[in-house]
């Protein structure tokens, strides 16, 4: 057996019991790592489960820049009996298995091609440490003094990282470096250091961030201005709205006063989440909810009435696994069609994909201007893989200069100048009316928002006529939308292609890594990543100069496909779709696989060179 | 059609109040409502109270559900912004109408299915987060719009007009209102305009959830014999606890009162409210023996009608949120944005 030798590039899975305390000190692992100068993208895979269920946490790392999930594991960190034979199974030929040997197993619950590494940390713990809390914690800080120096990893960066994280708590801060050493110490006496996979420091991660992006699209709120935030608990979104919150404590606080400058309720369910959005909307705070696929769903009435009657709102839909309850703690891209066209009639609404933390702090920003310019639901779709994972990626940027967009507000002077308004009056020809918000003027421009139809003054209406005119004006605006979102971002391939991708979302760094891959086998694939809905021009376009377009999603019907088709009219017969859907992030493994596939099928070979 | 704009001309006698504006200038559109209809009589209360208190019309955000009640904004006010939203969802649409600007007066118009079927839970929890707001529901026990289905209001016992009889239990809006902490819940009839603009006035000018019940007979659907929400039973078993005589200041007791006749209760900022007892040993500040007293008199039959409870020292959900004076729909980016050098900072502890 020839183990797996590698520097920089290696997959490492912690596997452990929910609510073990394992989450910090695996985080300090891919941390310290980072702090190495190399990149490292961790995941966590955890249940719908507070405690006593199995979760893994699995890094990836990757001096390259790779952060979309490999797949394969190179080292298995297994300290979960429960899932003990599936995490010895995933390893790959010639990998690492590090496990608790206090207890012996059987023979049988081994592999002959996996490096065995046992060390009894039960066993050091309980002759270390008296209370059973203790005994549990340290042992996980024990094991990531053992690993780095399996893996060559510098203890100096460790105990930094303590040292930030422990400011001024004096005994937490030595009690975990005496664990981290005793690991280290036992690891380096016992093992022969470092094994086949280790890290050297290298100078690869630049002036990145490591952040998650729920945190970021809270933060994009904040800086985008939004005052008002209503939300439902619901996985994998919570952490966006007490993200948003924390932001809120940290930097809307009156100094003077130290009254708030926002307002977050947390509500008594969905509908109402987003009816206090959709109020505070009408009446000219900036105001978003933060769900996931379930939310929607129960939001839909109320998206079809701020579609109609023309209210600014953002929503942030951090996707997890459907239908119905589904998959509550797995990632998948499957809200698209549910948003694309939420509630009843005809309604249809602007999205937005981003791609990583970074975009999910731009885009949550842009869409607050997005929905005051357009007076219309606004969504930003990301997920759980994006949201709840600590992701690598560009550090958050702002320019001073910029303005909100608060979009058509008429004001007083304009209504005391007698500036004619009408609500629902198409002035301009982009399908985007004025508006006034309550309270502007004792005696001009109040009108009636409401659901039902209505003439272009906003007086009730169910004539024909009127009816139509207010549906033409609203498809007016959504073209108009096109215009507005964010452009698809082309990555060319290094050389002529007849093949084209289009992805979106999460699956980009999945992507990047399986274009690369592709183009080393000769593959050349032009890529296109989505990052708007109502579609811009140029994706259309895009199509129409492939003669096979792949579609990769995370998804089992493929929705963006379904999109394309329906409202961008491109050629169904050029598109392929490349779907995966079993609640685990994308892989570039996975999307090579497919494109090879269906390239090969699809690649004419001259008969010369077949025989040559 | 259905939308009818009444004749702009005024007759020239018309008395004007403290800012210029006649009564007419509260009005709204012409009813479409059946004749008769007590909701329309509520409307007419709700202009009167506010042409009486001088509230101009702009500073007033009148918002509704669905149904015969909540069609009643757009005859009301015409100058005030309206919002008709979804059956049952009012409630948090003020709410966050209300985050967004503190400074406008909310008026919320239901009825008994749109807040007590559909949107019972959005009622509540609006009551529980003491959303400064009138919360009126226009109560007649039945489905207007949708031709005579009874609502969750209807009493157990009493009979549709197909000659149906009710076996459910009625959700009591005033008990759910107290127990959920509004600070102002009155009771009041539609055919009685005496008690019931006095009580939008003080409902008006009251901090925090206002509550009215406000029994409403349904003309075309729950007017019958059998019914306990007609104009004649209303009248048989209206049991008022007070009258509401003045809600302005502290102004000399003119009128002639027995000792002991009158409870005065000072509000939040200062203004009193002066409530002749028609019940002795009423006490509208005892939230523990209003609900006995309430449920006592319900047991036999009575409804009982004025100002129920109010809390003297009440508060709304800015104070519990301890938001800022300035309306959150007037702060722009020097007051919201952090800025780009704040920015660089979070990316420094994100390394």
């Amino acid at each position: 057996m020839k183990p797996v030798e590698a520097i920089n590039d290696f997959v490492v899975k912690f596997a452990n019991v929910n609510g073990s305390g394992s989450a910090s000190a695996n985080e300090l692992f891919a941390r310290s790592i980072l702090r190495m100068g190399v990149p490292v993208s961790p995941r966590n895979i955890f249940p719908s489960n507070i405690q006593g269920l199995p979760t893994w946490y699995e890094v990836r790392v990757n001096e390259r820049g790779y952060q979309g999930r490999r797949g394969g594991v190179d080292l298995m960190v297994a300290m979960n009996p429960q899932t003990w034979d599936k995490d010895v199974k995933e390893i790959e030929a010639g990998g690492y298995l590090f496990y608790d040997n206090s207890k012996a197993l059987p023979k049988s619950k081994f592999r002959d091609d996996v490096n065995l590494i046992g060390m009894p940390l039960t066993e050091i713990c309980n002759a270390t440490y008296n209370d059973p809390r203790q005994r549990q914690l340290f042992k996980n800080i024990i094991y990531v003094g053992a690993l780095s120096a399996l893996l060559d990893i510098d203890a100096g960066e460790i105990e930094r990282l303590f040292s930030e994280q422990y400011k001024g708590k004096e005994a937490l801060l030595q009690s975990n470096i005496k664990a981290l050493r005793l690991g280290r110490e036992y690891a380096t006496e016992h093992f022969s250091c470092p094994i086949g996979i280790r890290v050297q420091r290298a100078n690869a991660v630049g002036n990145r961030i490591f952040v998650d992006g729920n945190s970021a699209a809270g933060l994009g709120a904040l800086y985008g201005g939004a005052t008002v935030c209503a939300w439902y608990p619901i996985t994998p979104s919570s952490s966006l709205a007490e993200a948003f919150s924390r932001h809120c404590q940290k930097y809307r606080v009156d100094p003077a006063t130290g009254k708030q400058r926002y307002a977050i309720i947390q509500a008594e369910d969905e509908l109402a989440s987003i009816g206090m959005a959709i109020g505070a909307g009408w009446n000219g705070a900036r105001a978003f909810t933060a769900t996931s696929g379930p939310g929607i769903s129960l939001m839909q009435e109320f998206i079809g009435l701020a579609y109609f009657a023309e209210i600014p709102v953002v929503l942030i839909d951090v996707q997890r696994g459907g239908p119905s309850t589904g998959m509550p703690t797995r990632t998948q891209q499957s809200d698209l069609l549910s948003c694309a066209y939420a509630s009843h009639g005809d309604t249809k609404h602007v999205m937005l994909f981003p791609e990583d933390p970074t975009e999910c702090f731009e885009l949550t920003a842009q869409a607050l201007d997005l929905a005051d310019r357009l007076q219309t639901p606004v969504f930003v779709m990301t997920d759980l893989d994006i949201g709840m994972n600590t992701r690598l990626c560009d550090p958050f940027q702002w320019d001073d200069t910029r303005a909100y967009d608060r979009g058509k507000v008429m004001s007083y002077d304009e209504l005391e100048a007698g500036k004619e308004f009408g609500r629902y009056l198409d002035v301009d020809g982009d399908g985007i009316p004025y508006r006034t918000l309550p309270g502007t003027h004792p005696e001009r421009g109040a009108y009636f928002t409401r659901g039902t139809s209505k003439d272009r003054y906003a007086r009730y209406s169910e004539t024909g006529p009127d009816y139509i005119d207010n549906m033409q004006r609203l498809a007016r605006k959504f073209e108009t939308a096109k215009s507005l979102v964010p452009k698809p971002l082309l990555t060319p391939a290094a050389k002529p292609a007849r093949f084209g991708a289009i992805y979106y979302g999460s699956t980009s760094p999945a992507m990047q890594e399986a274009l690369d891959v592709l183009s080393e086998r000769g593959i050349h694939v032009n890529a296109l990543r989505v990052r708007g809905f109502p579609f811009p021009d140029e994706i259309a376009d895009f199509v129409a100069t492939h003669p096979w377009v792949f579609v990769i999603e995370q998804n089992r019907d493929a929705q963006l496909k379904t999109l394309l088709v329906n409202e961008a009219r491109v050629n169904p017969a050029r598109l392929i779709p490349i779907l995966h859907y079993d609640g685990t992030p994308i892989t570039a493994r996975f999307i090579v696989d497919q494109i090879s596939q269906h390239a090969g099928a699809r690649t004419v070979v001259p008969i010369r060179k077949a025989v040559s | 059609m259905t939308y009818l704009a009444k004749p702009k001309l005024h007759h020239p006698t018309l008395a004007k109040n403290q800012i210029g504006y006649t009564r007419r200038d509260y009005e709204g559109a012409i009813s479409t409502l059946c004749a008769g209809c007590g909701h329309d009589s509520i409307s007419a209360a709700i202009v009167q109270a506010c042409w009486e208190l001088d509230i101009e019309p702009h500073r007033v955000a009148k918002l509704s559900g669905i149904g015969c009640s909540s069609k009643t904004p757009t005859y009301f006010l015409g100058n005030s912004h309206g919002f008709n939203s979804v059956h049952g969802r009012m409630p948090s649409v003020v709410t966050g109408a209300n985050l967004a600007n503190r400074e406008l007066i909310y008026l919320g118009v239901s009825g008994d299915g749109d807040s007590a079927s559909i949107g019972i839970g959005q009622f509540a929890h609006c009551m529980r987060r003491g959303v400064n707001m009138l919360y009126i529901v226009e109560n007649n026990g039945v489905y207007g719009l949708t031709k005579g289905q009874f609502s969750a209001t209807a009493d157990k016992g009493s009979k549709s007009k197909r000659g149906v009889t009710n076996t459910d239990e009625p959700v009591d809006m005033i008990g759910l209102a107290l127990m959920l902490g509004a600070t102002f819940v009155a009771r009041s009839f539609s055919g009685d305009k005496k008690q019931l603009v006095p009580l939008i006035r003080a409902a008006i000018e009251h901090r925090g959830a206002a509550f009215i019940d406000v029994i409403s007979p349904c003309v075309a659907f729950n007017n019958h014999p059998g019914s306990t929400k007609s104009y004649e039973f209303v009248r048989q078993h209206n049991e008022a606890v007070n009258r509401l005589d003045f809600i302005e200041g502290r102004s000399e007791i003119t009128a002639d009162y027995a000792p002991g006749e009158i409870v005065e209760v000072t509000q939040h900022d200062g203004s009193v409210l002066r409530l002749r007892k028609l019940a002795p040993d009423y006490d509208p500040t005892n939230r523990v023996k209003v609900m006995n007293y309430l449920q006592e008199r319900a047991a036999e039959g009575e409804v009982v009608t004025g100002l129920l409870y109010i809390k003297p020292d009440s508060a709304d959900l800015h104070q519990y949120l301890n938001t800022v004076d300035t309306p959150l729909n007037q702060l722009a980016e020097r007051d919201l944005c952090p800025g780009s050098v704040m920015l660089e900072r979070i990316n420094a502890a994100l390394r």
